[in-house]
């Protein structure tokens, strides 16, 4: 096993981290798990803040191998979409629908940061105070 | 399109955040920004991250998100109408009632905007919590499959692997056919269009016309707005 540079697409954001690639599936180690995901591994499963998500034990070996944690099965777990392109260099983690319908439903508009025209970055939370009519165009 | 209507009411405490779906990024957006030169706040969002997280298939679209940061109507047309679909597909020319109709059309909705910059939750146009979840469009396990290879697509593109990405913008288009954003911002990227600029060859119009009965621009549910298709 080659431990490769490997970049995570989460969010907005893309992290190089060090994965291995093996059938398909990304495993990295705990420590990059949490660093580059937020989630840990503990005794309950895999743990963020105050929700645990605990696999199979009867599949462990498919979650985790010595410090090692299957992230494609993770995810798939969570019904998230995780993808990758055919070097295996770079992947997507995506987020679930159920994220993303819980976030709507609860009526709290999803945040985001963006640039200007000048680069310069806006938070949509920043304009809390205001009423805000926010609106998509195109080009195209 | 916003620029009037924004100086207008805009000491109400009042904002525009225009977020441009451009995967081109700033250089495409930069032109048409500064031709309208709008005092209002405009950002440029290459992986269409407003459209994932809000759950929009087409522009333009709007939220409309009060002091507190609550959602007081959730995505919906901005004030488009289908009666463009009759337009005359070689020169791109108009009947007058189609123009019509989209002007009627884009007037109410912004004169709702108005009212509700102006008067807050006291706006008829502003929804109650019940009304408000009762409009959200609800993404499914396959859109956000589709956002998540769109974005890939997007990424791979930018960073020499053209061909590969493309491969993930198609699927993204398979996965949420419901998505003229992926559709057409997949079309801008490869250059297919006979305007300049403007995805619009035969193969938007197949797909146009493939909604048959189902609108290209849902009308948003507001009072006066003309719910006729035009086409």
């Amino acid at each position: 096993m080659v431990l490769d540079m490997t970049t995570l697409l989460i969010d907005d954001k893309a992290t190089i981290c060090n994965a291995n690639v093996k059938n398909n599936e990304l495993w990295i180690n705990q420590e990059e798990l949490e660093k580059t995901t937020g989630w840990s591994l503990k005794a309950e499963g895999f743990c963020q803040g105050n929700t645990c998500i605990p696999y199979p034990k009867t599949e462990t070996e498919n979650f985790v191998q010595g410090s090692e944690v299957n992230v494609s099965s993770f995810w798939t777990l969570m019904d998230k979409p995780i993808l990758h392109d055919k070097s295996g260099d770079t992947w997507m983690l995506g987020t679930s629908h159920k994220e993303r319908l819980g976030a709507l439903n609860s009526l709290q508009a999803p945040n985001f940061s963006l640039p200007d025209l000048e680069g310069k970055q806006h938070t949509l939370s920043d304009y809390k105070g205001k009423r805000v009519f926010l609106t998509t165009w195109s080009s195209w | 399109m916003w620029q009037d209507m924004y100086e207008s009411v805009k000491d109400h405490d009042f904002i525009v955040i225009a977020v441009a779906q451009e995967s081109r990024g700033e250089e495409t957006a930069r032109e048409f920004i500064e031709a309208a030169d709008p005092s209002y706040v405009c950002l440029i969002d290459e992986q269409h991250q407003v459209a994932d997280l809000y759950n929009m298939v087409n522009v333009p679209n709007a939220v409309w998100i009060d002091e507190n940061g609550v959602i007081v109507r959730p995505s919906e047309t901005a004030g488009s109408h289908d009666s463009f679909r009759s337009m005359n597909r070689t020169d791109f020319s108009q009947s007058d009632e189609a123009l019509a109709l989209a002007a009627k059309a884009q007037s109410t909705y912004l004169a709702a905007v108005k009212d509700w910059a102006i008067k807050g939750s006291e706006s008829e146009h502003a929804f109650s919590e019940q009304e408000a979840r009762e409009h959200i469009a609800r993404p499914t396990q396959q859109t956000a499959l589709a956002h998540a290879s769109f974005q890939l697509g997007i990424y791979l593109r930018k960073n020499g692997k053209e061909d590969e990405g493309d491969l993930f913008l198609k699927s993204a288009s398979e996965l949420h056919p419901d998505s003229w954003n992926m559709f057409r911002q997949a079309m801008n990227l490869k250059d297919i269009g006979e305007v300049a600029g403007l995805a619009a060859d035969q193969s938007f119009f197949d797909r146009l016309d493939a909604l048959e009965g189902k609108r290209y621009y849902p009308p948003p549910d507001i009072a006066g707005f003309p719910r006729e298709p035009g086409y």
